[in-house]
């Protein structure tokens, strides 16, 4: 039994290491306590549809988003626009088609079933217009980078006035979460930047909470569905394998009466 | 291959059977004599059984919706995630399952070095198993490269480049990989189609790897010969399959946590950004159950050196049961082995812990030092234990030690007992 | 109840109910891989196309793709129209009112498809100066109604809706 404890023991730190693996960062970002967090953890669809609202105000003049689609916003465990909601957001946006019979391309309002329509027709344009630094498309924005969710709410509010003695060049910002504290793009927020349709203070903390959330349910769509899966699956294996051990020491009482 | 012959009872079972023994081989599997006192540390076969099969599955589902294009493999990734129903759990199952199955190989290969499994008569099971890894190594690195994120990308540059340490041949060599003069789509394509290809090869060595075990039978925690059938063992079903599917069932509790609750914490967050040749991450580590072998690769100063260090730490397995030499199997009787058992553990811990940090300083010590130590665990530390070490006096039969917990003064012989 | 039967009993139990919970799990987890080969939601999402018909002469006819397959829309011809209307229904194999497969009778939306094989069938062609189908030579109408040839049915009507003057919505 002892010997079971231990090699238990070394295989709980096995895991331990494996899942921690971490590098030293450079400054510690802080952890929110964001809804979709835990095995439970959901989505506030207000939030989602703020944080759609400051994309497209906001974020979308450089930053595309070319993973997502119009029917996306209307879609179960998302923002849950209504029906007539996503068609008028997606009527919004001009989209090149095409080509018709003439052969030509041609321009149309945008339907559900269209992809976000993106700031540049292609990541050398947006380079190009962006002062050399590619904006990165913010489909999985939060699951490439470490520390997902939070970094990005952290970079979003970490435009602090830089040291004396830091030297910046002209069209570099000084930000504390930043790697190296230097990055291309100014502070995007201020407060009162957006005006919310739902009425609540678009402070710049709101905005960047709000955004987050959205960029969190942009790169993982079915989180919520994933939870409750999850959490039926962990049910059902803990009830099947608890029938299974009694059956296993019923069985094995046939050849070891002790069991 | 069976002890026993087998007569079905029906007519047109025993007309069957006559032409291809299919029954035969089903009560050989059903009654195969299984030492009683296997620990949970032998139910990791079994798991490692379902690994397979959940990978060959999922993969084969996946390879219906992926597009193997260097322009549309990472968006048809996403088009996975994102629209195909179901599509994210298949994908993580996949990911997730690759982190699990290396998982369980490892305990499966660890309990086979302190258990002697690798002894004889089993060499043969053993050296199967290792060519088993190796293949096993070979798809997960393929298959890591199918996203084409920037980890892809990158893993599959410095991984092919080893090749290019080769004198005179090297660069032909990696050219040749890459079918171009650098990792591209051709590099891609070829490697979806081994990936494809490789699970069937560990499938038909998995069975070979079960035939050769089926023909001495298991080893067991206690490390002596059982007689077969007898009081000291139990047909495989339904007494060993049971265990099997309890154990299956805690770890497929485990493997539901990581699909469900944290898909990406074995992943690397680079991963989720799309292929890019003009930018290189700032550190490349492959993933975990690579990172042993990489930090030996990265201990040596010179680019040939660590390549042959690196492939030799894998290739140094297969002559084990040629290093070890000691009658006694298992390191229950072994004081000394069980000691440096736990060293090497703690090696090869500490080897993959390096690995994922950057090679420099302290780092790059540790990584020295574990490097030294594996290898002088192979070549030095077991052939010599073999010669000095004294064993502890063996147990007649298993029988004993399982029912009462202590062998009884009569059943053990004082001296060593030839196996 | 003796004491073994009665431990007999709880041990049929317990097995029954571990294979019995064992197979729901099985048949949940087969599900998933069931249906990710059914349309996933870009897929679903296309499910509806509008057209605009405005540039349509009439006696002509476009195609457009729907959900993979073309859908013939014609604006026909007075002369098409009263020929596809005069025609009696005990002349057809698959007897329907050419009322009942147009919403305005100038146009005619229609799955491009022969009934028979799932050819596409070439237009002003064959005996009844509608579709004919070259694979094993069936001959519509110029409603579409199969008058001779190997196929079973008419050409089929999808759903569809005129948006407005100049646009149909198909699906």
């Amino acid at each position: 039994m002892c010997k079971f404890k231990r090699s238990s023991l070394s295989f709980l730190l096995f895991f331990f290491i494996i899942t921690n693996f971490s590098y030293a960062e450079e400054m510690k970002i802080p952890k929110y306590d964001w809804s979709f967090k835990g095995i439970t953890g959901t989505f506030d669809r207000s939030a989602l549809q703020r944080g759609y609202q400051v994309y497209t105000e906001v974020c979308a003049s450089c930053h595309s988003m070319n993973l997502l689609s119009y029917r996306n916003l209307g879609e179960k465990g998302g923002p849950e626009f209504s029906v007539e909601q996503v068609k008028a957001i997606a009527a919004n946006f001009e989209v090149t088609d095409g080509p018709n019979s003439d052969g030509e391309m041609f321009t149309r309002p945008g339907r559900p079933s269209d992809k976000f329509v993106s700031p540049y027709p292609n990541i050398e344009a947006a380079t190009a217009a962006n002062g050399g630094a590619y904006p990165p498309d913010m489909s999985v924005l939060v699951k490439a980078r470490k520390g997902g969710a939070d970094y990005i709410y952290a970079v979003l509010m970490g435009y602090t006035e830089p040291p004396a003695d830091f030297q910046l060049e002209d069209g570099v910002y000084y930000n504390k979460y930043m790697d190296g504290n230097k990055i291309k793009m100014s502070n995007p927020l201020a407060d009162d930047l957006v005006s919310y349709a739902d009425g609540t203070k678009a402070t710049q903390s709101q905005m960047a909470k709000d955004v987050t959330t959205f960029l969190t349910w942009s790169a993982e769509p079915h989180l919520e569905t994933r939870h409750k899966l999850g959490f039926k699956v962990v049910i059902f294996l803990i009830i099947l394998s608890t029938l299974v051990y009694f059956s296993m020491r019923r069985l094995w009482s046939r050849i070891d009466p002790e069991n | 291959m069976s002890d026993h012959t087998y007569t079905p009872k029906s007519k047109f079972g025993k007309w069957f059977n006559d032409r291809l023994p299919l029954l035969s081989l089903a009560s050989h599997l059903t009654d195969y004599p299984t030492p009683k006192n296997l620990n949970y540390w032998w139910t990791f076969g079994g798991i490692l059984t379902f690994c397979l099969l959940s990978q060959i599955i999922t993969g084969l589902v996946l390879a219906m919706h992926y597009v193997a294009h260097a322009d549309l493999a990472f968006n048809s990734v996403e088009h996975i995630m994102r629209d195909v129903n179901y599509g994210w759990l298949i994908r993580y199952i996949h990911s997730n399952g690759a982190s699990m199955f290396f998982l369980a190989v490892y305990i499966h290969i660890f309990r086979s070095l302190f258990y002697g499994s690798y002894k004889s008569p089993r060499e043969v099971i053993w050296i199967l198993g290792m060519i088993i890894y190796l293949l096993m190594m070979a798809t997960a690195f393929m298959g890591y490269v199918l996203p084409w994120g920037q980890m892809s990308f990158w893993g599959a540059t410095v991984i092919t480049n080893l090749f290019s340490a080769i004198p005179l041949v090297g660069e032909s060599i990696t050219t040749w990989l890459w079918g171009g003069y650098s990792v591209d789509n051709p590099t891609l394509t070829r490697f979806f189609s081994l990936h494809y290809l490789f699970p069937f090869l560990i499938l038909g060595l998995v069975i070979l790897h079960i035939w050769a075990l089926h023909v001495p039978g298991n080893n067991n925690p206690i490390g002596i010969d059982v007689k077969k059938p007898s009081k000291d063992t139990v047909p495989f079903h339904p007494y060993i399959t049971i265990k099997d599917l309890f154990a299956l069932l805690i770890f497929l509790i485990i493997f539901s946590g990581f699909i469900f609750f944290a898909p990406n914490v074995l992943g690397h967050s680079d991963n989720y950004i799309q292929a890019n040749p003009l930018v290189t991450p700032k550190h490349i580590v492959p993933e975990w159950y690579l990172l042993p072998f990489y930090a030996i690769l990265r201990s040596v100063p010179d680019k040939l050196g660590g390549v042959i260090l690196m492939f030799g730490s894998i290739f140094i397995l297969m002559v084990l049961p040629w290093l070890d030499s000691s009658k006694v199997r298992s390191s229950v009787f072994r004081p000394l082995n069980k000691i440096f058992f736990w060293v090497l553990v703690v090696d090869v811990l500490a080897l993959g812990y390096v690995g994922a940090m950057p090679a420099e300083g302290l780092y790059l010590f540790v990584a020295r030092v574990g490097t030294i130590y594996y290898f002088a665990h192979f070549l030095v530390v077991l052939p010599l234990l073999s010669r000095i070490e004294k064993t502890q006096p063996l147990p007649l039969s298993i029988t004993e030690p399982v029912l009462t917990g202590m062998p009884k003064a009569e059943f053990i012989k004082s001296d060593k007992r030839d196996v | 109840m003796s004491d073994s039967e009665k431990k007999n009993n709880r041990r049929d139990f317990l097995f029954t109910a571990s294979y019995t919970v064992g197979a729901v799990g099985l048949g949940a987890t087969i599900w998933p891989f069931i249906d990710q080969m059914n349309p996933d939601s870009s897929v679903k999402a296309l499910a509806t196309t509008e057209v605009d018909i405005s540039q349509i002469e009439p006696g002509k006819s476009i195609t457009v793709l729907w959900r993979g397959k073309p859908v013939f829309i014609k604006r026909r011809t007075d002369s098409e129209i009263s020929e596809a209307q005069s025609v009696s229904l005990d002349d057809l194999k698959h007897p329907e009112k050419d009322e009942d497969r147009v919403k305005k009778a100038e146009w005619l939306v229609m799955m491009g498809i022969c009934s028979h094989l799932g050819c596409v069938p070439l237009s002003d062609k064959g005996e009844y100066n509608g579709w004919f189908c070259p694979c094993h030579g069936s001959h519509y109408d110029t409603s579409g109604r199969i008058r001779k040839g190997p196929a079973p049915t008419n050409m089929e009507i999808p759903k569809y809706a005129f948006v407005d003057e100049n646009t149909i919505r198909i699906g």
